[in-house]
């Protein structure tokens, strides 16, 4: 079943995920530094994600659907297999989602409300990495349905890509406050960003190295040669990312940490992805036995190419309106 | 006996659905409400059109939100608990579904932003367009997800291979034999129940004497809407039995409560079904009518249920009940209607007590006929997921436990138990408050931080000075 949409649609999907783990990173991120902010800063936190978080959570279901449009046999076996990962990240997040709507509107139940919202985010996240943990380790399969129990997801492995992505998205979330915010919030952002930093370099550390050690395939992917010398740069450039961000949060810079967050994410991202082409679902499925029919790749890929970049566009229109500083003693209509 | 994740799936899939659809039901038709309220303030310039848009987006913004967060764990149920029909259906549905989330929701989800926080930010006529998008990604939304769920009712236009279903004809599977009728079906539902709300709270008002001018206004372009929108309600709800009647004839019986065969037939105005038996005991019949509306002649008839295998038959009760609730409701609707229009002419609207009082009290109304009607839809098309091809019971995820999902169904009932009503509340809070807020004094702990995003930009009234 090899067609020649199974590129560009791996190409879109992987983009899609990835604007998706940036973006929401980013505010999910902000929603676990906004409990931990000192209380007198925290308006101004919400605040600097006020317009963007519903289209962020977006691209989640873009994300969902467009894998069940594309490769529909990968949604079909890797969603039941992580049924209560799913679970706990869609509740974390409706209760996000209205904590954030409700905490305006209820001045007697704020604290409340706020808890829920930084709960919320932080839950939502440490779900998604279970998620991610459990797609690299892969899953039990017979014929085209998951096979295993759906408390597979619980392993160590697991674990650890749960924190590495809290940590993670609290980085996202720091370098997007020192962008957006100045004075004594953006002094904190700062130091809040510095301590997740180091920890999401000894997470990227303990994954690299648990990865090959756990899968034979992985090893040799990474370790062959020639394969070390073109795949050298990824952990090259993982280090550089990781020095500039430090650097960045450090001195009197804005945009840079945010851009290095991304760029580490980004470089993580196409690492998983070396570790397990051209499998969509690891040890049992190619990208080209799961993909949909070809009909139905190039019906959708016909309105996505014309779609998506008018979405990007307004996306970054709507960025662009909402551009420069929150501060804390004008709101954004400059009233 | 063991839990039945089958069983267990479904109840969960009416939990998240039937609170989830309470949110479109609404904002579908208040987006539109809002995109006309920014244009009549656009081209008018008055500012009592930016106040009164001002109410019902406070308002849109809350019921958004939770439509939002309630609308992100659909999807992922049809890959947690059912994920054999996505194995089996996406290649011809899923498209459709990413189509919804490309024209719709990053539509809806970014102008929502600019019409919120925008309005000084951009100019008046792109806070006007910005209602229009919103407006129309709702619609767009509603004409995928119609699509979707029209073609599991009169699937066409596909292939089967591998027991997988294969697009062969995209314009067919869109375009299916029931989707027209029930799209003008179900957006002119969502248009009356919003129009029955914004009736609601503007009797509210005007009983309270809060607001008046703006309530007089919304009162009188409900009433408006209502009496074209109701009356056409009951003519394409006729169009869309008559598709069902003759795509989905097993559904119709059922939703008539018709077991045996006979012509002419009548007319079933109450019973109590029993499928076991497979007859309607203490019917209230009316002799011969069933044929005249139904079928449209004399003698016209329909198959009973009898004549159906018993593993291809709805169960009768969800469908004859929802059916008559919905219908008795339009019912009642229609009344408002005419009695508000007969009240206007007579000026006496605003001072008639029991029609104000009748308005609150048929607010909800809507909403209670969206969920019955679709109940008698979707268990109509049991014991199917794909009417006649695939059955629910092998649509269901394989390695589910009763007991994993008893869980989920659990936590999701406790959250949603919590959300819901909290975000009522907060929408009767904004109600409460009125149509012109005066900015509330900043209290100290708050002075010199930004208002909150959500009603800051809307909160108060255009500054003339």
């Amino acid at each position: 079943m090899w067609h020649s949409l199974v590129p560009i649609w791996t190409a879109i999907l992987g983009i899609g995920i990835f604007l998706y783990v940036a973006l929401d990173g980013f505010d999910l991120g902000v929603g676990i530094l906004h409990g931990l902010a000192p209380p007198a800063l925290r308006e101004t936190v919400m605040n600097s994600i006020g317009p963007f978080w519903d289209g962020n959570e977006t691209w989640l279901i873009l994300g969902g659907v467009g894998l069940l449009a594309a490769f529909p046999l990968a949604f079909a076996i890797i969603i039941p297999a992580v049924y209560f990962p799913i679970l706990i990240m869609l509740l974390a997040l409706v209760f996000r989602g209205v904590a954030f709507e409700f905490r305006f509107r209820h001045s007697g139940l704020r604290r409340f409300w706020d808890r829920a919202f930084c709960a919320g985010s932080l839950i939502a996240t440490f779900a998604q990495g279970l998620v991610l943990g459990s797609f690299i380790q892969g899953f039990k399969v017979e014929g085209r349905a998951f096979a295993g129990t759906s408390f597979d997801f619980a392993t160590p492995f697991a674990l650890l890509t749960g924190v590495a992505l809290v940590l993670g998205y609290t980085l996202l979330g720091a370098g997007w406050l020192v962008m957006k915010t100045e004075g004594p919030l953006q002094a904190w952002s700062r130091r809040a960003g510095r301590i997740a930093l180091i920890g999401v370099s000894i997470s990227i550390a303990a994954v690299s190295i648990w990865t090959p050690l756990a899968s034979s395939a992985i090893a040799h992917r990474w370790f062959d040669w020639p394969h070390l010398l073109y795949l050298l740069p990824l952990p090259l450039f993982s280090v550089v990312a990781v020095i500039f961000t430090w650097h960045s949060l450090g001195r009197d810079c804005h945009w840079q940490a945010f851009l290095g967050a991304v760029g580490l994410f980004a470089l993580s991202y196409l690492g998983v992805a070396v570790s397990l082409w051209p499998m969509i679902v690891p040890g049992h499925f190619t990208l080209w036995q799961a993909a949909s029919p070809e009909s139905t790749q190039a019906f959708l890929l016909v309105g996505t190419l014309f779609l998506l970049p008018v979405i990007l566009f307004y996306t970054g229109w709507s960025y662009w309106i909402f551009r420069g500083k929150v501060r804390g003693d004008a709101d954004y209509h400059g009233a | 006996m063991a839990l039945d994740p089958l069983l267990l799936s479904r109840l969960q899939w009416t939990w998240v659905i039937c609170w989830h659809i309470l949110l479109p039901a609404f904002t579908v038709g208040l987006a539109s409400y809002i995109a006309v309220l920014e244009g009549l303030a656009f081209f008018t310039g008055r500012t009592m059109w930016s106040r009164i848009s001002a109410f019902w987006t406070r308002i849109f913004a809350v019921s958004f939100g939770m439509g939002v967060v309630s609308g992100i764990v659909m999807p992922f149920q049809i890959g947690t608990n059912w994920s054999r029909f996505s194995d089996v259906t996406a290649n011809v549905l899923a498209p459709l579904l990413a189509y919804e989330g490309l024209t719709a929701f990053f539509l809806e989800a970014t102008f929502l932003g600019v019409l919120l926080f925008g309005r000084k930010l951009v100019p008046p006529w792109v806070h006007f367009f910005a209602g229009l998008m919103v407006a129309a990604g709702t619609l767009f939304s509603t004409f995928w997800i119609l699509a979707v769920n029209s073609w599991m009712q009169t699937p066409q236009g596909f292939h089967i291979e591998d027991g997988r279903f294969f697009p062969d004809n995209w314009w067919a599977i869109i375009f299916n034999p029931s989707f027209p009728y029930r799209y003008v079906h179900n957006v002119n539902a969502f248009y009356i129940t919003t129009a029955f709300v914004v009736l609601g709270v503007a009797a509210w008002l005007l009983r309270r004497g809060r607001s008046t001018d703006e309530a007089g206004v919304m009162m009188r372009m409900a009433l408006n809407l209502l009496i074209v929108l109701v009356p056409l309600q009951f003519v394409l709800g006729d169009l869309h039995g008559t598709n069902t009647l003759k795509y989905q004839p097993a559904k119709f019986a059922a939703i008539e409560g018709r077991y045996d065969t006979v012509s002419p037939l009548p007319l079933t105005l109450f019973g109590v079904p029993d499928d076991r038996a497979g007859v309607m005991r203490h019917a209230i019949e009316i002799p011969a009518l069933g044929s005249l509306l139904l079928t449209h002649s004399r003698t016209g008839t329909i198959k009973g249920l009898a004549d159906y295998p018993v593993d291809q038959r709805a169960p009768v009760g969800p469908p004859f009940f929802g059916f008559r609730i919905m219908v008795g409701i339009g019912v009642i609707m229609l009344f408002m209607a005419v009695a508000g229009q007969f009240l206007r002419f007579g000026g006496r609207l605003y001072k008639s007590v029991w029609f104000l009082r009748l308005c609150q009290w048929t607010a909800p109304l809507g909403f209670a006929a969206v969920i019955a009607g679709w109940t008698t839809t979707e268990v109509g098309r049991q014991p199917w997921t794909v009417y006649g091809l695939l059955s629910t019971a092998h649509s269901v995820t394989p390695s589910l436990t009763g007991t994993d999902v008893a869980i989920s169904l659990a936590l999701y009932m406790l959250v949603y138990l919590i959300m819901f009503p909290t975000g009522f509340g907060f929408m009767a809070g904004i109600v409460r408050r009125g149509v012109a807020v005066a900015e509330a004094p900043p209290d100290p702990i708050q002075a010199g931080r930004p208002i909150p995003p959500f009603v800051s930009a809307e909160e108060e009234p255009d500054h003339v000075a």
